[in-house]
Parts: C-alpha cells; sequence; structure tokens
C-alpha cells in the first residue's frame, strides 16, 4: 500500500513540481492528496500565481513604454 | 546614419526599465548600472543582433539576463556566502506545520488574485515581500522564477546542490505567500 503523504511532504513535492520533473510515484502521491485536500490545492493554485506574478515584475512603466512607442 | 540614431535613441528608452529590471536581481545599483550598460552596448554594437521577431525590449531583456547571470557568477566567487544570515537550515516550516504534518493555517483561497495584475499597488506589496527573503533564498527564488533559470544552472552558477535549491526555492515561496496573504489578500482588496 502507498504511503499517504502529509501536507507537509506534498508542499514540498507542489515546490519541486515547479524546478524538476516529478517521478511517477510522487506524482500520483501528489495527485491523490490534492484530490481530498483543499488547503494544499489552494497552496498548489497559490504557488502557479506566484510565478506568474514574477513574470510580471518589474511592474510595466505606461512612461518609458510610451516614450518608446513615440520614437 | 539616421537609422542608426533612431535605432540608439529607441534601445536607450528602455534603460530605465533594464535598470529596475537588474536590480529587481541584483540589489547593487552599481553592478545593475554595469550589467545595464554591458546590454546596451552589447546590443548597439550588433554583438547580438536584432532579428526583429519580438519587440526591442523583450531582446534587450534577453541579453540582460545573460549579463545578469554572469554578474551572480562573479558575485558568487568573490563572496563566500553559503551561509549567510537568515540563510541557514532554520526549522521555520516546522511553524507552518503541525506535528502531525497538517497546516497551522489552512492556505486560504485566494479567488481570483490574477486581478492583482491590474493594480500598481500589488507590485509594490510583491517586491515588498521579495526584499524580506534572505539574501541567498531571494537570489536563488530570483533567478528561478524571474529570469528563468533551469534549476541546474542556478546549482552550477552559485554552487549548490539541487537539493539546497529545491529547499531554498522551496523556502522563499512559502515566505511570499505568507508574506502576500497578510499583507495584500488579507487586506480584502
Amino acid at each position: 500500500m502507498m504511503s499517504l503523504r502529509s501536507c507537509r511532504e506534498v508542499s514540498a513535492l507542489v515546490s519541486q513540481g515547479l524546478d524538476r520533473e516529478l517521478g511517477f510515484g510522487e506524482r500520483l502521491a501528489l495527485g491523490l492528496h490534492l484530490q481530498i485536500c483543499k488547503g494544499c490545492r489552494g497552496f498548489s493554485r497559490q504557488m502557479a500565481f506566484l510565478r506568474s506574478a514574477l513574470e510580471r515584475l518589474p511592474e510595466d512603466d505606461p512612461q518609458a513604454r510610451a516614450g518608446a512607442q513615440s520614437t | 546614419m539616421k537609422d542608426e540614431n533612431h535605432f540608439q535613441d529607441e534601445v536607450e528608452a528602455h534603460r530605465t526599465y533594464l535598470l529596475r529590471y537588474a536590480n529587481l536581481q541584483l540589489r547593487n545599483a552599481t553592478v545593475a548600472e554595469d550589467a545595464v550598460q554591458d546590454t546596451l552596448v552589447a546590443a548597439l554594437t550588433g554583438q547580438q543582433r536584432f532579428a526583429g521577431r519580438s519587440a526591442v525590449r523583450t531582446w534587450l531583456v534577453g541579453i540582460l539576463k545573460h549579463k545578469i547571470v554572469d554578474a551572480i557568477r562573479k558575485q558568487s566567487r568573490e563572496v563566500a556566502f553559503a551561509n549567510a544570515p537568515g540563510d541557514g537550515d532554520g526549522g521555520e516550516s516546522d511553524t507552518l506545520f503541525k506535528v502531525d504534518g497538517h497546516w497551522q493555517d489552512v492556505p486560504a483561497d485566494w479567488g481570483n488574485p490574477e486581478q492583482s495584475f491590474g493594480r500598481k499597488e500589488f507590485y509594490a506589496v510583491l517586491e515588498e515581500c521579495l526584499a524580506k527573503l534572505p539574501k541567498r533564498t531571494r537570489q536563488v527564488f530570483m533567478m528561478r522564477e524571474h529570469l528563468g533559470t533551469p534549476t541546474d544552472e542556478i546549482c552550477k552558477v552559485l554552487e549548490i546542490t539541487p537539493t539546497h535549491c529545491w529547499v531554498l526555492l522551496y523556502r522563499a515561496r512559502m515566505a511570499l505567500r505568507a508574506c502576500l496573504q497578510q499583507k495584500w489578500f488579507d487586506g480584502a482588496r
């Protein structure tokens, strides 16, 4: 029987899933846990949000962009 | 050479943006200025050809990313900060989970957080939260998420193990989500 992972372990797996390819067993354990755990689902969505937020930094400076376009 | 001057002006117009970009990573005005200067020189002397397939800014950021990684590599060699204050193996995650491994505070539903992208204040809060991370943690996280550097390259540049790298990234993410929760989402903006 596959051992159940705790939220602590799952949160680390969610994070590592953003940095490396998880193994089959890891993905399976992660998927199972996320199905039954609302907290970790929320965490997983927060991580995805964090990644897209960082892609937007630094915030676009409208003035600089307007300046660049007007030349 | 009218076209050349035009191109020079266009490249120069992005200097402020590039400086802000470099500062987010390097947090050192002089080093950031140097990286941007190198980028503009490379761009204007045609060391890096502008193929016209992307926006000028995107192309410049692409060059800048390489200059930033070079600067980080250099800094990393000069300063052995393997255990800079705050980057130690403190068991901070122990306060986030109960003994049985469950969340101490269950992560909240942020609803539709992408709405924050339209708010100028959000970026200020995000930068504030990033600034609070310990130096090395922040550096690894910014390389990964902001520059988009693959983990194995980060390991090479900073001379750390993949496991250490994942631990630092995990810590950064845990700290940032807590900080955003407190400083942004709890404010019910």
